[in-house]
């Protein structure tokens, strides 16, 4: 059997304080998986999926990490904030529910699709919260 | 995509490799090579950015001459918008349709015109059911190619009704054979008058479909240049007037296009890096209760094209005093349903850019080596490489069409530990022009 190729990792800061450049590591993440020569369609799920990611840790955790990892099998994406918390996984994942406050739903934002898509588009979702400390996403969409 | 027909292009003589060209690619197409720019002709979609911006004049868009109308027995001018916008004291648009028959052609159909035309079919357009929304212009070619090769997803999106351009030139042909029947199809020129270098790639590359209406294809400035002289000449004599409205004539500056749909639904949105903005917002969410997305590479709009003579925003408020005076939109589509040679026979299609292999094991290697020479780099961006960013000069590493030692920052650091290790700060004063300077000033 072949040997798995080391994984390739990426790592993105994701700053909280700005709304216009949120999404900015999904499009970087979306042009390095092109040159692998993935197929438009893996492509689109995980673009939508951090950038899903990346708007909520925005929103709700002042911004976070984004760590994506890529082997011959999945890629693995690790978004993780020291927000705080969700209180009701269940909840939070109804598409409509949100707690984003007016001010970011008067910017399009808050809509309540944002877990909702996370899960969609990828094929396995993780969620680790603890209130008060924060919470980490982990999606993996499989090649 | 290796026969695709590039305007932009590159005088090397002129160039001095100052790198201004390569930060402002917006598709990292350009490298310095030898001390001189290189296009990458697979990455360039034609915008004329570094047109615009190289100090030296040596990026240039290729387009053919006034002289070619002698290659036809009847030949028709197709202004677009913007040229009229270009001049001084221009009492009416009439003076540069006359001046436009002065300079040689055998009639004017103006793209103003078939621009109303447009405006009328894509509001029927928006009205289908079946319409994938939001609907995409397809007027700015830069956009349809930077769609076509980054954004799959959205090519559905490109509204399939051909640009006003395509259409004035279909029915300038067809207004040529009417009142000239003696003439065959190889007799008529159809000549348009271009802002911008796209739309010469656009006209020379066949993106219309199946038939290619326009002939040749003359840059704004030229003919600008033309027309001075020849309207100078009946200045004071009366002229013809324009057929376009207020909604053709709006289409050469941003939201003009839009603004005509008499649906707010809109959004309009002009630079390239604000409509790349726009796309990847588009791409990963549906912008919710936009119906139409118009998009201008250039600034200002089609006013902005690199073969224009004018500021853009000059050219933009001289149209809207020749405008004020002209009927809304009196051209009219003859029936109330789109015709189908208007549609566009080659919908756009993905055209991703190459992947680093064909074998994924071996592009995912070169990702690895990409991200660890990375580490080594800077990270400033400084260009002196030959690369727009130290990212692009990684990439280009790996794939063996440059060397590390390239990068100045490292190979200065390099420099001074060898004259630390060897002790040889004289050659560090050397290097000083002031301090040669103290020397002299001391003897």
């Amino acid at each position: 059997m072949k040997a798995m190729s080391e994984p390739i990792r990426f790592h993105f800061d994701v700053d909280g304080e700005d709304f216009s450049s949120a999404g900015g590591a999904s499009v970087i993440v979306k042009k390095k998986l092109r040159q692998l020569g993935l197929s438009p369609e893996i492509i689109r799920k995980v673009s939508i999926a951090m950038y899903e990611g990346e708007i909520n840790m925005v929103i709700h955790a002042n911004g976070g990490t984004a760590d994506i990892s890529v082997d011959d099998r999945e890629i693995t994406i690790v978004l993780a904030d020291r927000g705080p918390g969700i209180p009701d996984i269940g909840l939070a994942m109804q598409e409509g529910y949100s707690t984003a406050k007016e001010n970011i739903r008067t910017l399009g934002f808050g809509a309540g699709m944002g877990l909702p898509n996370m899960k969609k588009y990828s094929d396995e979702m993780q969620i680790e919260t603890e209130i008060g400390v924060g919470t980490t996403v982990t999606m993996k969409i499989r090649l | 995509m290796a026969t695709y027909k590039h305007s932009v292009s590159l005088e090397a003589e002129k160039c001095r490799g100052c790198t201004t060209c390569l930060k402002r690619c917006p598709t990292e197409a350009i490298r310095i090579r030898d001390g001189r720019a290189v296009i990458n002709a697979e990455r360039c979609i034609d915008c004329g950015e570094c047109i615009k911006v190289c100090p030296y004049k040596a990026k240039k868009a290729t387009h053919d001459s006034l002289s070619c109308i002698k290659n036809y027995k009847y030949s028709v001018a197709l202004p677009a918008p913007s040229l009229y916008g270009q001049f001084e004291n221009m009492p009416g648009i009439g003076r540069i349709i006359r001046g436009l028959r002065d300079l040689g052609f055998d009639d004017v159909y103006e793209v103003a015109c078939a621009a109303e035309l447009v405006s009328a079919y894509t509001r029927l357009y928006l009205q289908r059911e079946d319409v994938k929304k939001p609907v995409i212009s397809s007027a700015c070619p830069t956009i349809s190619r930077m769609i076509s090769t980054n954004y799959p997803f959205l090519c559905e999106n490109i509204m399939p009704i051909l640009p006003p351009v395509d259409i004035a030139a279909y029915l300038a042909r067809e207004k040529a054979k009417e009142e000239h029947p003696e003439l065959s199809d190889e007799d008529i020129g159809i000549v348009f008058i271009s802002p911008c270098p796209a739309k010469v790639s656009y006209v020379k590359n066949g993106f219309a479909g199946n038939r290619n209406y326009i002939d040749a294809v003359l840059s704004v400035r030229d003919v600008y240049f033309a027309l001075l002289d020849v309207m100078k000449a009946r200045q004071d004599e009366p002229s013809e007037s324009t057929d376009a409205g207020i909604v053709g004539i709006g289409w050469a500056t941003t939201g003009g296009e839009a603004k005509a749909l008499f649906n707010e639904r809109y959004l309009a949105a002009d630079g390239i890096e604000n409509c790349i903005e726009v796309l990847e917002q588009l791409d990963n969410s549906d912008l919710e209760g936009i119906d139409f997305i118009e998009l201008n590479a250039c600034a200002g709009g089609c006013v902005g094209g690199a073969m224009t003579v004018a500021n853009p925003y000059v050219t933009q408020a001289k149209l809207q005093s020749l405008k004020q005076c002209l009927p809304v939109s009196p051209n009219r589509p003859a029936s109330p349903w789109i015709p189908d040679q208007f549609f566009n026979k080659k919908t756009v299609e993905y055209q991703p850019y190459s992947a680093l292999s064909d074998d994924k094991a071996e592009a995912m290697r070169m990702m690895g080596d990409i991200e660890a020479v990375m580490e080594t780099l800077p990270k400033i961006d400084c260009g002196s490489c030959g690369a727009p960013t130290c990212m692009a000069f990684a990439e280009d590493i790996v794939k063996g069409e440059t060397t590390a030692d390239e990068c100045t920052v490292n190979m200065r650091m390099l420099f001074h530990r060898y004259l630390e290790q060897r002790k040889e700060q004289s050659y560090l004063d050397r290097l000083n022009p002031l301090s040669k300077k103290e020397e002299d000033g001391k003897e």
